[in-house]
């Protein structure tokens, strides 16, 4: 099968991941693999796997057009905000790992069909990811939800200095992530740090305040949804309810990363980075390969 | 050295014990009697802080733009401050709003390793041109060098001050010293201590933070806290007032607070339980206890098990939902166990 190829800007943690989840994927290949570091960890691993880097960042893109259809970034907020416009007029098909928001938010389970019709997709946060899903369930089942709460926990170690320094668009890209799909018509989103070692599996909660929730519906919707989930993110699983107090429903979630660059507890970073594969792999066989 | 600044918590770790259901009229008459009693601050809020209404951590009686607007109407001395935890509250929907009602300072808290998620949050208040204070939570699990590398962060983002929160009372008089005096030598703004009573030692690790370097303590009136509760802050004047060391506080006049306001908000006096005693020895939040009780009469375990296994699980403030987890875990251990006895 011929495979399309994908350029990747940002060599740091997360490059790095889509880079070894390219390896093993059956429709795309990385053609170029930029940053801004030429002797960072991320470059020597590409150099080893054979593939081309640069340290010039997107001018590497810029100055041979033709590498690649669909870039990746996975550089920070502000530079996404640069990069965009630039991709944007060489017409690649741009998947933003960054909190950015310049791009459609993108869940890959709820929205991919109409993401690949875009130019610029944003993978909105790792806690989004998580929760919107089990959040449109919920709503699915009771459209007469008056509340959900998202509480995602996430290792200290696997929280870069992107989030950290970005944790006040984290928390507020999260709730809206929320609120837009599901339409709920009020949420909140709690991010936690945990420093405890060993690191802490990403771990997250889905509150909901629901009259009379009907259970067994719930849990028939949310069980679905996670097995559509675990297509493209392997180790997304519900390990609590959702259980009934009342007129509260709880629903806990883990994902389990894969190990492949990542340690395994850094859910948070290959629940995105699986999601940003998915997306160029729909796009690559739909708007490409056909 | 600078004068000693009392911060009073009263109505912020207060709300823990009675879960966040302060009443328009004990915010009013607290503050109204509060304003000339000379505390630096008089904090208001859900124990959490801004934004911390939640099902996770407990919904406020009042939102939190109506306990500001009250407290703001009846103070005018002293000024008011707000608490909030970066994760819990943001810029746009919480903290904005409440420097627009007309709050004066704000502490800004992280865990005490994860310093640098406060800077956008420190920034944005000094832009305002308010008062700004970084809080360093659970600061027992973190050595006094680690703290300081924490402490010069806050520092470096522009904070007036950093406050050490011994928020699972968990700390020796020694651990006190240590750190106050480690993070009191290299600082160039001011030092405080925040302290919780687990072990009775609330009013003397103040002290010692005090001797130790030490220009602030953040303390509460009759100690109304959290889990075993706070610095008991008449009790720390009495003892300041013995001492001779100078504050601006008026001994009498806190003494009238404690009496004729804070007993009648408090449904019952603060008591160091055996729970909360175990908090303390596990190191956990003391704001976990009653989220921990329930747990454990529902699944039926030992909340002194949940405890230590909270603690050797280094959970920390806001993961609430591990309570359950654990409960959980303890039950089924439980289960198998009576499987094995026959």
């Amino acid at each position: 099968m011929k495979k399309v190829k994908v350029g990747i800007i940002g060599t740091g943690n997360i490059g790095i991941d889509l880079l070894i989840k390219i390896q093993r994927s059956k429709s795309l290949e990385c053609a170029i693999f930029t940053g801004r570091t030429p002797d960072s960890k991320g470059i020597k691993i590409a150099k080893d796997l054979g593939i081309r880097t640069s340290a010039d960042s997107i001018k590497a893109i810029e100055d041979d057009p033709k590498i690649c259809d669909i870039v990746f970034d996975a550089t920070s907020a502000r530079f996404h905000v640069k990069h965009a416009g630039i991709l944007d007029k060489l017409k690649k098909f741009t998947i933003d790992l960054t909190p950015s928001r310049v791009g459609k938010m993108c869940i890959p389970v709820l929205n991919i069909n109409e993401c690949l019709d875009v130019k610029n997709v944003n993978l909105v946060t790792c806690g989004g990811q998580a929760a919107t899903p089990i959040a449109y369930a919920i709503m699915q089942v009771h459209p007469d939800t008056r509340y959900i709460e998202v509480v995602a926990s996430i290792s200290s170690v696997s929280a870069g200095p992107g989030t950290r320094i970005n944790i006040d668009e984290y928390t507020q890209t999260t709730k809206d992530s929320i609120m837009s799909f599901s339409k709920v018509p009020a949420a909140k989103a709690i991010i936690i740090l945990n420093p405890a070692e060993p690191p802490i599996t990403m771990h997250n909660t889905i509150y909901a305040l629901i009259e009379n929730p009907r259970i067994q519906e719930l849990q028939h919707a949310i069980s679905a949804i996670a097995k559509k989930i675990r297509e493209y993110v392997p180790g997304y699983n519900v390990t609590l309810g959702p259980l009934k107090d009342k007129d509260r429903v709880t629903t806990m979630i883990e994902v389990v990363g894969r190990g492949d660059y990542l340690p395994k507890y850094s859910g948070n970073l290959d629940i995105i980075t699986c999601a940003a594969i998915k997306v160029a792999e729909e796009y690559a066989k739909k708007k490409l390969l056909k | 050295m600078g004068k000693l600044r009392l911060f009073d918590s009263t109505l912020r770790d207060g709300s823990h014990a009675i879960k966040h259901q302060l009443s328009a009229d004990n915010i009013e008459q607290y503050c109204r009697y509060a304003d000339n009693v000379g505390f630096h601050t008089i904090i208001v809020g859900h124990g959490n802080g801004l934004g911390a209404s939640s099902l996770q951590v407990g919904i406020s009686a009042l939102g939190d733009q109506q306990m500001i607007s009250i407290a703001r109407k009846n103070l005018t001395i002293t000024k008011l401050g707000v608490f909030m935890l970066p994760g819990f509250g943001t810029i746009q929907d919480d903290l904005k709003p409440a420097l627009d009602i007309g709050a004066d300072l704000v502490c800004i808290g992280t865990h005490c390793t994860e310093a640098d998620v406060a800077q956008q949050h420190i920034e944005y208040v000094k832009e305002r041109g308010k008062e700004v204070y970084g809080i360093l939570m659970m600061s027992h699990l973190a050595s006094p060098e680690k703290l300081l590398g924490e402490a010069l962060k806050m520092q470096s983002y522009g904070a007036n001050g950093v406050i050490l929160m011994d928020s699972a009372g968990a700390s020796t008089p020694r651990m006190v010293a240590e750190r106050i005096s480690k993070i009191a030598e290299s600082l160039t703004i001011g030092v405080g201590f925040h302290a919780h009573n687990n072990l009775g030692m609330a009013v003397a690790n103040s002290f010692h933070a005090i001797e130790a370097g030490a220009t602030i303590i953040d303390g509460t009136v009759r100690g109304f806290g959290a889990g075993a509760g706070n610095c008991a802050l008449e009790v720390l004047a009495g003892l300041l007032y013995k001492s001779d060391i100078r504050t601006d506080i008026d001994l009498y006049r806190i003494l009238d607070l404690s009496e004729k306001i804070v007993s009648k908000i408090m449904p019952k006096p603060q008591e160091i339980t055996s729970d909360s005693l175990m908090s303390g020895i596990a190191g956990v939040f003391s704001g976990f206890l009653p989220h921990v009780k329930k747990t454990a009469e529902e699944f039926d375990v030992d909340s002194r098990d949940i405890f230590l296994e909270l603690g050797k699980r280094k959970i920390v403030a806001g993961q609430e939902d591990m309570i359950v987890d654990v409960a959980l875990e303890l039950a089924n251990k439980k289960a198998k166990d009576q499987d094995l006895s026959f």
